[in-house]
């Protein structure tokens, strides 16, 4: 708790700092409006005009604050299309899109975790998948995936593939090798005294596995899941790009880009920051719980 | 029985039926002699034990596995006898890895060659089983498109790819992971210096890596034109909080005995910086730089998706897409990753000569 003070000191500097940019980001627009109504713009006229611009190059946060709210809370709340109204999210909200790529992550984290382990597991026991299968695991991530990501869209829907799984086969592509990484760390985690122990008890291969590899593999399953599900929203977002800006926090961004909205650009990027930081959040909370039911709590 | 229990034994017997089904499936009508009889002398080669196998062996094996595999391609077709032929190399290819990685290590610089091998021969399986099945299948090029006509098509079109490369790699990627990189030790060392600010910074600093920084390309563009500076803009931003985070971590890895020593020396902060602190930080501040590597590639790429010249790979690869020159497109991922392996590569090797006082890089 000691850190409280230091990063709220540090936030709030950030904070100070976007507002001192916002206004000489903004001015050009601002100095030529009153030069066309031949007025003459006094500072605390041209500060106020910067920080509530319609498309300013650089919005203020209190903007993008309003905008997230204005687009969540009030959306569904009493827009023509919100929840209240017709019982299903609104398509203008960003709860619908943030849903949307929330539940590419989950599905491409999940698969992307499990595939991870399997390999793991695999790399662990079997010489020959050490030796062939983990320097492709490395280069595979030297293949910037998210750069071909539009192909790999744009082919599975040649092939009938749509929706959901096209965005989680990214996802999975970018976590899985995380979770590999550190899985196979901590399945080799155990020293040779504990794995001598495990000799003398003449404990088989499985017990080995599930009575020490694996449990002293747990902290660093966790430390990579957080990795990985951090990677898996960051390919949702990008798969979501080139399938023509229909649904999703990135679809909301492509758009944005396309019509100037930068307030609606800010907006969703916080949104995906938001669900970054709370997924992360999430997976750090059922660490300490199982690390303290396993008796490892630090 | 007792060749199950030899390394790769199962895979031996594995492939030894597959080969027993393709011969009495078809013959060399539907699959050549020459794959025949070269799969048949693996088969008698992979028979003998793994303690006899001595290099002569193994490289013998794998010419004749390779030689079967290339024969193998005029008759892809979907038939069966032509897959249990895929099964049987497939099998026998996996036997050699096998096989490979469990000789005895060789002295020095050949060993490290020794090292590669095993990757090599399954990056060459895979790629040929990619080669196969598109042909065997008949896969529409549109799809998916064969290795062989992707490498073609990178040998016809070098100066495109030239260009592109110039573009998104030296210009936007290199520039930007410079600036960024640079800019991250300076404000480093700056935040070094308050205990205040780094209890602050990294907790921020680390929770900004998580992020999507990739979302920002949209208003990089914005502000900085569609040319590379826009690219250049990305890849610092994302490149930034990784590289900052690890070197703040690396600078405060001395422990305390070694500040005192060097202010028993009356060291001034520079001197413990240069002689203590930095060398000490550079297996933290590699970290960083080998992670911003491949993120700077990424960057400069997906950044152009969002406009740029009518040059760039990223560009190249979203126009391509919409042609359906799927040929084209895989062979600037293969640019790309190639780009970035060694990008990634030269990293390293500047990272074993820097910090070879290292656990890590001991003993290799």
């Amino acid at each position: 708790m000691r850190n409280v003070l230091p990063v709220l000191t540090v936030t709030a500097c950030l904070i100070a700092l976007w507002y001192a940019a916002v206004v000489p980001m903004n001015q050009q627009w601002a100095q030529d409006q009153a030069r066309r109504a031949g007025q003459d713009l006094s500072f605390s006229a041209l500060v106020a005009d910067t920080m509530s611009q319609q498309r300013p190059r650089l919005p203020a946060p209190h903007q993008v604050a309003q905008e997230l709210w204005n687009s969540t809370v009030v959306e569904e709340m009493t827009g023509r299309r919100g929840f209240m109204n017709t019982g299903s999210l609104s398509n203008r909200s960003l709860i619908y899109h943030g849903w949307v790529t929330l539940s590419a992550t989950l599905l491409g984290f999940a698969i992307g975790s499990a595939l991870g382990i399997a390999l793991a597991v695999g790399i662990v026991h079997n010489r020959a998948m050490d030796a062939s299968v983990m320097p492709w695991a490395i280069a595979s991530q030297t293949i910037p995936i998210l750069a071909i990501a539009p192909m790999i869209i744009v082919v599975l829907n040649a092939v009938g593939i749509t929706g959901l799984i096209p965005k989680a086969i990214i996802s999975t592509y970018l976590s899985f090798f995380p979770v590999v990484v550190g899985m196979v760390k901590g399945l080799r985690a155990p020293d040779q005294m504990q794995l001598d122990l495990m000799k003398t008890y003449s404990a088989s291969g499985g017990q080995v596995f599930a009575k020490l590899r694996w449990p002293s593999a747990m902290p660093y399953l966790f430390a990579s899941l957080k990795v990985a599900i951090a990677a898996a929203l960051v390919g949702a977002i990008v798969a979501e790009l080139p399938t023509g800006a229909v649904a999703g926090l990135g679809a909301r961004l492509l758009s944005g880009s396309y019509y100037g909205q930068t307030v609606q650009i800010w907006s969703a990027l916080f949104a995906a920051a938001i669900l970054a930081a709370s997924m992360v959040a999430l997976i750090g909370l059922i660490q300490r719980v199982t690390l303290k039911r396993m008796g490892m709590a630090a | 029985m007792m060749i199950l229990r030899e390394t790769g034994g199962v895979q031996w017997v594995g492939m030894t039926l597959a080969f027993l089904l393709a011969a009495g499936l078809g013959g060399t009508g539907d699959l050549g002699a020459t794959t025949m009889l070269l799969l048949l002398a693996v088969v008698m080669l992979g028979i003998l034990p793994q303690a006899r196998k001595g290099w002569a062996l193994l490289l013998a094996i794998a010419a004749s596995l390779g030689g079967a595999g290339h024969a193998l391609l005029p008759f892809a077709a979907s038939s069966l006898p032509v897959w249990a032929a895929v099964v049987a190399i497939w099998l026998g290819a996996w036997m050699l890895v096998a096989q490979l990685a469990e000789q005895p290590r060789l002295p020095g610089s050949l060993g490290r060659v020794q090292g590669l091998l095993a990757p090599l021969a399954f990056g060459a399986t895979l790629l040929w089983l990619w080669e196969v099945t598109v042909r065997a299948l008949d896969v529409p090029r549109v799809i998916l498109p064969a290795p062989s006509l992707i490498w073609e098509r990178i040998l016809r079109s070098t100066d495109v790819l030239w260009v592109d490369f110039v573009q998104t790699f030296v210009k936007g990627a290199l520039s930007g992971y410079a600036i960024g990189v640079g800019a991250a030790f300076l404000f480093a060392l700056l935040v070094d210096r308050s205990d205040f600010l780094r209890r602050g910074l990294l907790p921020v600093g680390n929770f900004l890596a998580a992020l999507p920084i990739i979302g920002t390309a949209p208003i990089m563009v914005m502000w900085f034109g569609f040319d590379w500076p826009s690219k250049a803009a990305v890849v610092v931003a994302m490149v930034f909080f990784p590289v900052l985070v690890n070197t703040v971590q690396g600078l405060a890895a001395t422990d305390a005995m070694q500040r005192d020593l060097m202010r028993t020396y009356s060291a001034s902060w520079g001197q413990s910086l240069i002689k203590l602190r930095l060398p000490a930080a550079m297996p933290f501040i590699f970290n960083g730089l080998k992670i911003a590597s491949t993120l700077a590639l990424i960057g400069a790429i997906v950044a152009e998706f969002f406009g740029s010249p009518t040059r760039g790979m990223g560009f190249r690869i979203s126009t391509e897409v919409g042609r359906l020159q799927l040929d084209m497109v895989w062979a600037e991922i293969a640019v790309a990753a190639l780009a970035g392996s060694l990008f990634y590569g030269v990293i390293a090797l500047v990272e074993r000569g820097v910090t070879f006082w290292h656990p890590s890089q001991r003993g290799r």
